[in-house]
């Protein structure tokens, strides 16, 4: 073997490593600590996690490009509030009253349409300004929360389409409407990743930015284009999560953009962009929601929850940085 | 050739800056099937005027024709798309990446819904690597390849596109002589398809055996264009400088003390492997080599950056392990790094604070800093060094480059060293400071410091050491003194030949 090849090896499955060492260690202390008598690997337990997943899932796979591209998007909580207001509220608008469960689509797109324009202008002003994504994201970030409070105060917005609710809770092949959202985003954005001119553009820039300029590619519009797709993924997740539940609280989208950020972190995307895949993402999403749901499973309360994640986090990110030293020749920092 | 029109032809090109002007009025023309050479100092516009060619920089006068027709490159696509090809010095790479995408960055073959063609790509990356012949394919990942092979991967660029002019600044300050000819071979192969080429390079006997021309710049002033067939090494330099360089030996022989600092078999893992040599107190040791040779890794060793994987450092005939850079500081050794901008000084803070930087710490009244210490610190090195600045106030990213250069081994001689290791100590600076900077570490081997100068450039090494250490590849090739070093001998050495063979 190559030097070299085994922390490679260890790098790129490691978070599927980690999701196998989480069942096996839910499993077995489930036997003892938990409450109910249904075992933690139950399918429909699983099937439930991918569904439950899929809010920050969905998310996470823009948040993978974005973060390729060498950028952050801290705003896509507060993004992910706006459209579900605007999806909940849009359906009861005066104008739409005469279109029936045709109001459905027209609000869906709607929702959607807001996220892109959001994102896009996340992108547009990055690309214009050159001010680091991180201050801009945590403007917006700000700035779009506002917006929600301003358009009901402390009030939440609620509106239940009985007609949406049934799409939302059907199944197709014994996968939930919101699984099959995820899987499919999944797969589009790993397409556009690794397939497309645009995808490969966005590593090029993330890894070294000068060499993409030089290269003629205008990093600008690859930029704003990767922000409007986050936008919209944000806005998607909003539209599948509250066909379902169908109120949406001001403070609802709270420090989602933590857990996503922690997903595509743990799935092995390089803080300072350049690498990472969609698979890796889905792995740290996957892992993520296991760990919420088997801590629960054994009996601890949210708060330890929080707790033992982030020490998670941490220790990924030491365990990377240690098998990314290539050795003890490293200069020291 | 004098009756085909140029493919590139510059105009009175101006470009300034606030307060620089920067480009004052250059004009050249390359014609079809014709090496170039564009050569100066660093400072001299070099880069700039590549920068307005390449549509980075906006000229504020003068135009740029190929063939018939007025020009403006608005942007570094609209250069490509017109056929002006750049191979970069600094390694423009992005190294996640694999070598085929990198060869095409900017311009990936495209499918429908704008999917790449991986299929188009391999197949003409492996033609452009065949043609090279290099050792590795085009799904490398470029971060895995060496140094020397990350730079074919960059000239690899210059047969992507069908080019008119291709531009190779310094290609071949990190390839060893293999690689050299075949970058020759694809030079040549470039000039008989009738493309224009600008060759910059620092080294003479290149520019000497392969361009035909040579036009040279001095502080942003065209000095003129020569056939290369009409000229020889001397009057280009002096074209270069303004006058004739001082080339002449090291000739003042001091007093040798004791060794200060001794190097036994010392390894760093890949980077560099059983290095011995030592460095006496008033000696100068220079140390040779291509950029990767392991130079600037043992200095960084030295001063605790880097723990060595095996052999020993001994300071003063004592066995020391230097752990961090605190460390060598408290034992007398003191690096002036590569990167002045990076690494030695904080651009934004006074010249003051600069030079107190690592004992401002112990320049203490009560809870606050001495500041009347601090600036008699400032005050007695400038005057030894000869810094020029309006006072201590100045903000060092605003003086010269030699100026900087001087604050940056002020601080480290106010920290009382015995061992001084200088690694590249005129980069960008120009020839009046570079001479006094030369001077000046002579100066200090003379009152007793014990130096090592790690330098690309030959003539300093030259001229300022009592004896080189030539290196290549990680190891030790050779040590010269004075006495028998000569460019050829030294040449071979750092290109990894043993003997007496010719290249």
């Amino acid at each position: 073997m190559q030097p070299g090849a085994l922390s490679k090896a260890l790098k790129n499955g490691a978070i599927w490593g980690f999701i196998v060492l989480e069942l096996i260690f839910f499993s077995v202390a489930g036997e003892y600590l938990s409450l109910s008598d249904k075992a933690f690997m139950d399918y429909d337990n699983m099937l439930l996690l991918l569904k439950q997943s899929a809010p920050i899932g969905i998310i996470a796979m823009g948040m993978t490009i974005v973060m390729v591209n060498g950028n952050i998007d801290l705003s896509v909580g507060a993004t992910y509030a706006i459209a579900a207001i605007i999806l909940l509220d849009s359906m009861t608008w005066p104008i739409f009253a005469g279109l029936g469960d045709w109001v459905i689509p027209v609000a869906c797109l709607l929702a959607l349409a807001v996220g892109t324009l959001l994102g896009a202008l996340n992108g547009l002003i990055v690309w214009k300004t050159g001010v680091d994504a991180f201050i801009v994201t945590l403007g917006s970030m700000l700035g779009f929360r506002g917006i929600v409070f301003m358009f009901n105060g402390e009030n939440p917005t609620s509106h239940l389409n009985w007609t949406l609710v049934d799409i939302a809770e059907a199944e197709f092949l014994g996968l939930a409407t919101a699984s099959w959202f995820l899987l499919a985003v999944t797969l589009v954005i790993w397409f556009v990743m690794t397939k497309t001119v645009h995808g490969r553009n966005a590593y090029a820039i993330g890894d070294n930015r000068e060499a993409a300029v030089n290269a003629g590619i205008r990093v600008g519009p690859h930029m704003m284009i990767n922000f409007a797709i986050i936008g919209f993924l944000a806005a998607l997740s909003a539209v599948v999560f509250y066909s379902e539940s169908g109120s949406v609280n001001p403070n609802d989208g709270q420090l989602y953009e933590l857990w996503v950020i922690t997903a595509v972190v743990l799935g092995g995307t390089k803080i300072t962009g350049g690498a990472g895949s969609v698979m890796g993402t889905f792995g740290g999403v996957i892992a993520i929601q296991l760990l919420r749901k088997g801590l629960g499973h054994i009996g601890a309360d949210t708060s330890t929850v929080n707790l033992v994640i982030g020490l998670i986090l941490i220790a990924v990110l030491f365990l990377e940085r240690q098998l990314n030293v290539k050795g003890k020749e490293e200069l020291k920092v | 050739m004098t009756d085909a029109k140029p493919v590139l032809h510059l105009d009175d090109i101006v470009k300034t800056f606030p307060g620089v002007r920067a480009l004052d009025g250059v004009s050249f023309s390359v014609m079809p099937g014709e090496v170039h050479a564009l050569m100066g100092e660093n400072g001299a516009g070099k880069s700039t005027l590549m920068k307005v060619l390449g549509g980075i920089y906006q000229p504020d006068g003068g135009a740029i024709y190929m063939g018939d027709h007025k020009v403006v490159m608005a942007g570094p696509l609209e250069a490509k798309a017109k056929g002006i090809v750049f191979i970069h010095q600094e390694l423009s790479l992005a190294e996640e990446l694999t070598v085929a995408e990198n060869i095409y960055l900017g311009e990936l073959p495209r499918k429908s819904f704008g999917r790449v063609d991986w299929a188009t790509l391999a197949e003409r990356t492996n033609a452009i690597l065949k043609k090279l012949n290099v050792g590795f394919d085009a799904k490398t990942r470029v971060g895995d390849l060496s140094i020397a092979n990350q730079q074919m991967v960059e000239i690899a660029r210059a047969l992507t596109v069908d080019a008119k002019a291709v531009i190779f600044d310094e290609p071949t300050a990190s390839l060893t002589d293999a690689e050299k000819s075949v970058l020759f071979d694809v030079i040549a192969d470039l000039k008989s398809e009738g493309v224009g080429i600008i060759y910059i390079s620092h080294r003479m006997e290149e520019i000497f055996k392969i361009t035909d021309r040579i036009s040279i710049l001095r502080d942003g002033q065209y000095q003129g264009t020569v056939a290369t067939a009409d000229t020889d090494e001397e009057a280009v330099t002096q074209m270069m400088i303004g006058r004739t360089l001082d080339l002449s030996r090291n000739a003042s022989h001091h007093e040798l003390g004791d060794v200060a600092l001794e190097v036994r078999g010392l390894s760093c893992g890949k980077l560099y492997q059983d290095v011995s040599f030592e460095v006496r107190r008033g000696e100068v040791v220079g140390f040779y080599g291509l950029v990767g040779a392991g130079r600037t890794e043992i200095a960084e060793t030295l001063f605790g950056l880097r723990d060595p994987s095996a052999g020993k450092i001994l300071l003063d005939g004592e066995e020391v392990r230097i752990h961090s850079p605190a460390d060598a500081i408290a034992r007398g050794i003191s690096l002036v790094p590569e990167d002045r901008k990076g690494q030695g000084l904080v651009l934004g803070m006074n010249c003051r604070d600069n030079m107190t930087l690592p004992q401002v710490d112990d320049l203490k009244a009560g809870p606050f800093v001495a500041e009347g210490a601090e600036i008699a610190i400032f005050d007695q090195y400038r005057d030894r060094l000869d810094i020029r600045t309006p006072g201590w106030k100045q903000q060092v990213g605003n003086l010269s480059g030699g100026n900087q250069q001087k604050i940056v081994i002020g601080k480290w001689l106010s920290m009382h060293p015995n061992v001084l290791i200088v690694d590249e100590p005129t980069r960008g600076i120009d020839v009046g400071s570079k001479s006094e900077i030369h001077k000046l570490l002579r100066e200090l081997a003379a009152q007793g410091y014990a130096v090592m100068v790690i330098s690309s450039e030959m003539p300093e090494v030259l001229h300022v050491s009592d004896r080189i250490v030539a290196m290549y590849s990680g190891r030790i090739m050779r040590t010269f003194t004075s006495e028998e070093v000569s460019e050829d001998n030294l040449i071979q050495a750092i290109s990894g030949i043993k003997s007496n063979e010719a290249a």
